[in-house]
Order: C-alpha cells, then structure tokens, then sequence
C-alpha cells in the first residue's frame, strides 16, 4: 500500500481524504494557501506545507508547488479532491512523470472526456443515447443559427470546457441566439480560458440523474446506482439523493449498463460519474462523464455500503475490485445537503466570515462532512461549501425525518448560511412525493410569502424577549472569554484566570 | 434590572432579577416561571414553566441575534437606566446607501454617476468565492456618487454607491 498521500485541495474534501488515509494507515500530507494556514485539513493532516498566496491560480491550482511538495515529503501518490487540479490532464501527466501516482483516471481518459464535444464524438460510435444538437463547437453565429432552427427551439449553450454552469445559456426563441452566444463565448472564455461553445436542444424541466462508476486497472468496471441531482440553483446542486425515487432496477440496470460503456469507451480507471438528463418519459440522455470524485459521493457509500476513497486508493495502487456487480446492492436511502456561507434572505450572495458559535448534529442516519469548527474565519477565496449533511434511512421517508432532524440541531452562527433554505425543500410537497425537476428550487424560491421560519409566533418571541434579557444580564460571561476579547479588544492579561471566572459565573447560573 | 425589549415593532417591559442561580421573570407586568442554564458560551437552556428551550445567541459585528429553534429575533435591548439606545430608524427618503454585502473585489461599475437607476437595478458588481453579485440600488432614483473603482477590494459594510 501507498506510505504517504499528499491531498491536493482543501476544506471538507481534504478532511474527507485525509480521514480515509489515516483509516488505511497512510500518511496524510496537506498543502495550503496563505489564508488556509487555520483550516481544518490542516489540522487533521500529518504534515503540511505551505504553498503561496489565497489565489487558487497560485496555490491549489500550481502543478509545480504540489509536485514540488510531493517530493519534499515523499509522497508516494496524490489524491486531488474534486475541483482545483481534480481534472486537469497536465496534472495527472505531470504526476505521472514525476513519478507520483495520481489518484484519478489517466490523463488520456480525461484528455477524451474534458472537452465536452470530443466526449461526445467517442460516445456516439459506442452507441451513448445523446440530446440531439452538435458535437462540435460552433464556428459561427450562422451556424448556430441553422442548427437551432434544424432541432427546434428552445436550445441549449454550452462552454465545451464548461462545468458548474459557467458558459451556459437557455435560448427560446431566434432573437435571442446573438445575445447568449456572445455572452456564453466571453463567459466561457473567462472562466476556461476557452471560448469553444455547443448547442444542444434544450429538454425543459428535466431530472439530472448521474451514475457512479468505478474501474480498476485491469479491465473491471462496475457501476454503484444512481444519485438523482435535480435540486439546483444556477446549475449548482444542493440537494442529492441515492437512489433515485423514480428509477427501478430495470432502468437502474440500463443506465448503469450504458455508463459502464461510456466508462470502457474512454479507457476508463478510478472512481467517476456519467451524468444524464431525464425527460419526463424517463428517456435518458447522456452528458457528461466527470472524471472525479464528486461531492456528493457520500450518498452513494450509503446506500452501497462502500467506501469509495478507500477504493480510489486501492485501485490506483493497482489492485483489483475486490467484488462484482452482481455484489453491489442498493440499500435504503440517503438525501445530501450541501451547507455553503451564503445568504438566503440576501439572494445568497457568499458570506464568508468568523464562525462564533457552531452547534452540530449526530445521532442515527446522520453523517456530517466538514470542513469548518468554531472559531474559525471562513476565507473569501474559495468556493463557499462549508460541510455536506448527509441523512440516511430505511426508505426516503425516514431519511428526511432525520435530516430534518438533524438540521434543527444544526447551528452555525457568526456568518450566514443556507440551512433554513434546506428546512423549506424537506417541507415541501413536491420535494416530499418526489416531484422534481431542474426547475423545482427556481420555482419553489419564487413562491416568496409563504415562509414559515421569517413568521414569528407568539410564544417564540415571548422566549426570544426573556433569553434577550437574560443575555444582557449575563454580559460578556455568557458570550465566552474568546469572544469578548475578540470583540472588544480588551487586554486580558491572565487568560486562564478568566477562563475561571467564567465558569464560575456559569456555576452561578445553574 | 429592567429592560425595554422590541423585537418587530413591539415593544416589551421585562424586570429580570438573579439570585443564588434562580431568576424571577416579569414580562409585561406577568409574572413568568423560568429556569436557565447557560450550557456553553451563547447558549441558553431555558425552562419556561415546563416547556424547554435551546436558544442561542449570536454575535456579529454590533448585532445581536437571538434564535428560538429555526426562528431569527433581533431584539433591541434598552436598559433605561443607561443612556446607551440603539436605534437604526430605517429612513426612506433622502440619499441611500449601496454597502457591500461581503468582503470581495469590485468587478464591474454597471451604472455611472448621475444616471437615473431603477429601484433593484444592479449599480456595482462584487466577486467573492467565485460568484459574481450584483449589488442593487434599494430605490428608484439618481446616482448620486460611485466610491468605488473596479478592481478595489472591499470590505463588508464598505458604501460603494449613493443612490439620491
């Protein structure tokens, strides 16, 4: 087995990788930017290095550093997380020739799967189902034209290099194609540094199901479920759930089967995911393969049972899957949340800032990743996912009563964040018979007025009045040494007697 | 002590007094059962009557938020023995400010000075954690000055923009 795994990200997937190292008795080395020196990685990691400024184009995005850091501390593979470098061809080459093992697919399986369009033309001679429309980009506005008259309006735009909706753009009707091909072209241009743009017929309100494959180096692909990811907001995912509630075994078997070709088409290994959209007669199309470990590979683990970074390692170290597809069984039901530092009441604009307090669930059914603690400042660097909920159950029923459970006792103070956003879907009647499509959040989100968080009752404020009271008598006992000192900037010279002092006043209380 | 509490609009008179670990409670001149237990720094465990409470308290910058359960309060506490009062009159006439919702970079200038904005059209657009944010104006109006440049950091709470 690998010695030391050098983990090339950061936040609650860095904590996820490091964990199933120290599990399967390897060393975990973490890397991090100027603003991350606090993070919790690095906390959790064996070793760390320090690898420049809070620009991810000069830290977590730099092939140099990170190799630069692998043979400083002997690492002997690297594990790249999902976004940052998770992708990058030149990277998986660079390791490759550095010697180091990259966890992940060879640069060649992701050269054919990275580019959109290229995925598409290897696809289509191994007989993938596709959206129809182009599977190269488009050399002109005229072009683009013909094709969108030729599949019919609305159409769809998108980045050939795209991903996370960057580069895409709904088109319904002619007027509008000049506008949103330019804007998805700079778009895509800006946040790719590829300007290259596709056309696709738009399919309206379909489901996003994508399917987790896995291989290993000597020829053995397997497929474990499906996760359905419709709940999106600009082409974001926020909620993910395995399986699927409207896929049976039948479908699940041929969906599986169909990205199981699409892995073996592009000499696929290691963990990845073939995404389909689904129309509303359960047609399924392919997408795109991303060739990661996805964020929200901890519904899968629940329902299969597996542990797919253990597995990742274990087949980048060469060695067989150790079951067969008729082993894989789907079991019970698991729904994700993804907790980001944003603002639901303020259009979630991104909240970055001090965690002051943070209160944090357990109990049955309830797995929790994270990659933030009390105290700490949420940089404004990065992508703003703080830690994913994850709640399981017997069926789709009990997973949710738990999760919503499980939200309650969920408090993160300090900064804002999407929690209550959470409480609304779970509630929601569409949500809670499986009613939905890509454009449920969008929808749901418009029906304004009905939010029974923001309307106060009586007995809660009547609560809120007296615990205000009791605050304000309580002064800076109640609000914790840390945070007086942190607010008013008080010299306290004897920390540790204060530490006493209020305990003692919260012996006081009792 | 007494306080003077308002949580949206209303106003409460509540007389909170603590010996030996137990508090009498008057709210509104009622007279209330409580028991509390402060079970971490910003945590309460109230019992009123027999009913129990997690309620927390949550500090950010000057404002102080309570949490019943899921539901948000954010009361102004005035102890009228002290002259300290607190209050932010929402006013809407006269020029408004644009602040920056969070710490990031000032990307785009959408509108220029002197131009005629549309209560919620975007005036100046902030990046941070990748996303792009458009910062509105919050009436209808003229620009009446831009304090920003694209490509300035800014801090949360930063004016961007007057909207007159």
């Amino acid at each position: 087995m690998f010695k030391k795994i050098l983990i090339a990200n950061r936040g609650e997937i860095a904590v996820r990788v490091i964990r199933a190292c120290h599990e399967m008795g390897i060393a975990a080395v973490a890397v991090y930017s100027d603003v991350d020196r606090a993070a919790l990685h690095v906390r959790k990691a064996d070793e760390a290095y320090p690898i420049g400024p809070a620009a991810a184009s000069e830290s977590y995005l730099n092939i140099q550093k990170i190799l630069d850091v692998a043979a400083r501390s002997g690492a002997d593979a690297i594990h790249p997380g999902y976004g940052f470098l998770s992708e990058n061809a030149k990277f998986a080459r660079a390791c490759a020739e550095a010697g180091v093992k990259f966890i992940g697919p060879t640069a060649a399986a992701m050269e054919a799967m990275g580019s959109k369009t290229r995925a598409r033309q290897a696809m289509e001679r191994a007989g993938v189902p596709f959206v129809p429309g182009t599977s190269r980009g488009l050399e002109s506005f005229e072009q683009a034209q013909q094709v969108a008259e030729q599949i019919g309006y609305p159409v769809m735009l998108k980045a050939a290099a795209g991903g996370g909706g960057k580069g895409m753009r709904l088109v319904h009707a002619a007027g509008d194609l000049k506008s949103a091909l330019d804007s998805a072209r700079s778009e895509a241009e800006r946040a790719f540094g590829d300007g290259e743009v596709y056309i696709e017929k738009a399919i309206i309100n379909p489901r996003h199901i994508e399917v987790q494959v896995l291989a290993d180096e000597h020829g053995n692909t397997v497929y474990l479920g499906e996760r359905e990811c419709s709940l999106q907001r600009r082409h974001q995912k926020v909620v993910e759930e395995a399986p699927s509630p409207i896929v049976d075994p039948d479908m699940r078997r041929r969906m599986g089967e169909v990205a199981v070709r699409v892995a073996q088409a592009a000499g696929y290994t290691n963990a990845g995911t073939v995404e389909f959209l689904v129309d509303q007669q359960k047609n399924f199309y392919f997408l795109e393969m991303n060739t990661r470990l996805q964020v929200e590979h901890p519904v899968t683990e629940l329902i299969t049972g597996l542990d797919l970074v253990h597995l990742q390692i274990r087949i980048a170290k060469g060695e067989r899957l150790p079951f067969t597809q008729d082993d894989v069984k789907v079991r019970g039901h698991a729904i994700e949340c993804r907790i980001y530092a944003e603002d639901p009441d303020d259009n979630y604009f991104p909240s970055p800032g001090k965690i002051t307090l943070l209160l944090l669930p357990s109990g049955p059914g309830i797995r929790r990743d994270s990659g933030m603690y009390e105290g700490w400042t949420v940089p404004m660097d990065y992508d703003p996912l703080l830690a994913k909920l994850i709640g399981y159950g017997t069926d789709r029923d009990q997973a949710i009563g738990r999760l919503t459970r499980a939200l309650s006792e969920y408090f993160v103070g300090g900064i804002k964040t999407n929690i209550s956003l959470f409480r609304r879907i779970l509630n929601h009647p569409d949500f809670r018979s499986a009613k939905i499509d890509t454009g449920f959040l969008d929808r749901m989100l418009k029906q304004t007025n009905e939010q029974p968080d923001s309307q106060a009752d009586a007995e809660a404020t009547e609560v809120a009045v007296i615990a205000a009271g009791m605050f304000a008598t309580l002064g800076s006992a109640a609000a914790g040494v840390d945070e007086r000192s942190a607010t008013d900037g008080s010299t306290n010279t004897v920390e540790s007697a204060s530490n006493w002092k209020a305990a003692a006043r919260r012996e006081a209380l009792r | 002590m007494t306080y003077e509490i308002s949580i949206n609009g209303k106003n409460y008179r509540l007389e909170l007094n603590q010996s030996a670990g137990q508090w009498s409670c008057r709210l509104n001149g009622r007279e209330i059962e409580v028991d509390a237990v402060l079970a971490r720094p910003n945590v309460l465990s109230l019992r009123i009557g027999n009913k129990a409470y997690e309620v927390k308290c949550e500090r950010v910058a000057s404002d102080v938020h309570i949490w019943v359960g899921s539901q948000r309060f954010a009361p102004e506490v005035r102890d009228p023995r002290s002259l300290r009062s607190r209050s932010h009159a929402a006013d809407d006439h006269g020029p408004r400010k644009l602040t920056a919702p969070m710490p990031g970079k000032v990307v785009r200038i959408l509108l220029a000075q002197g131009v005629e904005v549309e209560a919620g059209a975007g005036v100046v657009v902030v990046e941070a954690m990748k996303m792009q944010n458009e910062v509105k104006s919050p009436k209808k109006g003229t620009i009446q000055k831009i304090l920003v440049s694209e490509g300035a950091a800014v801090s949360a709470g930063d004016v961007l923009a007057i909207v007159e």
